[in-house]
């Protein structure tokens, strides 16, 4: 479990105010401890920083999907304070 | 056209009735001569373990605007009438109904291609997540099977 639920993470840079809303699902919130937390982002900043943010450092399991406001994209994907960026397993519904 | 994601069980034979009497017959009288249709059910099994339950779990908001897109995507394609895609959500035991999908056209190979479009698409990019209940515990479903 990684204690960071609910909180809003310090980013490296300095405190812009410049925040994304992260959310986990599946398997990987159980691995991540959580469902989702609020992130601060730099003024350039991609769906791959946000998940470095929010996970602490841990590298991107090569299966996971990322969306940015519920469309899928890539972790390349520009983010903006205000984004909803989610990182979820394979779906598999039906 | 109805998408709808619910927690509580349902019928897909009824719903499928229900709609085409209520939704497609008054829209769409005499134009439609074809209608197929795909029901998804939960098995006690999977992988070769006997499997107790489920938890499906979703992605509220993503999901629907995703179900949203390969319904119009299907219409794009397709000459289609009308569509209905009902999926469940929450806690099912086997037997219990997952997923209906329908659609109306004039000619069968229209709906013959959609639904099964319709389905694959579903499948690949709806955000459902399926958690087994099993003797020993617990576990995610991993990838789906292999649809064509």
């Amino acid at each position: 479990m990684i204690g960071w639920c609910d909180t809003v993470r310090k980013p490296i840079c300095e405190d812009n105010g410049m925040t994304v809303k992260v959310k986990f699902f599946a398997s990987l919130k159980e691995q991540m401890g959580c469902d989702g937390a609020t992130v601060e982002i730099g003024e350039v900043a991609t769906a791959a920083d946000v998940w470095l943010q929010a996970s602490g450092g841990k590298a991107l399991p090569p299966n996971v999907l990322v969306a940015v406001n519920m469309e899928y994209t890539d972790q390349n994907q520009a983010v903006k304070s205000g984004d909803e960026v989610a990182f979820f397993p394979p779906v598999t519904g039906g | 056209m109805k998408i709808a994601v619910d927690t509580a069980p349902f019928s897909p034979w009824e719903a499928l009735g229900e709609y085409e009497r209520e939704v497609v017959q008054p829209s769409f009288p005499g134009k439609y001569g074809a209608a197929a249709t795909f029901v998804g059910t939960m098995r006690d099994f999977n992988d070769g373990d006997a499997v107790q339950g489920m938890t499906l779990e979703h992605y509220p908001g993503m999901t629907e605007k995703q179900l949203e897109l390969i319904v119009a995507e299907a219409f794009e394609k397709w000459s289609l009438l009308d569509a209905l895609l009902l999926h469940r959500v929450g806690a099912l035991k086997p037997q219990e109904p997952i997923v209906l999908v329908a659609v109306w056209s004039a000619h069968r190979k229209d709906a013959f291609e959609a639904c099964r479009f319709l389905m694959e698409a579903l499948k690949s990019r709806a955000p459902f997540w399926k958690k087994e209940q099993l003797d020993t515990g617990h576990r995610w479903v991993e990838k789906n099977t292999e649809g064509y």
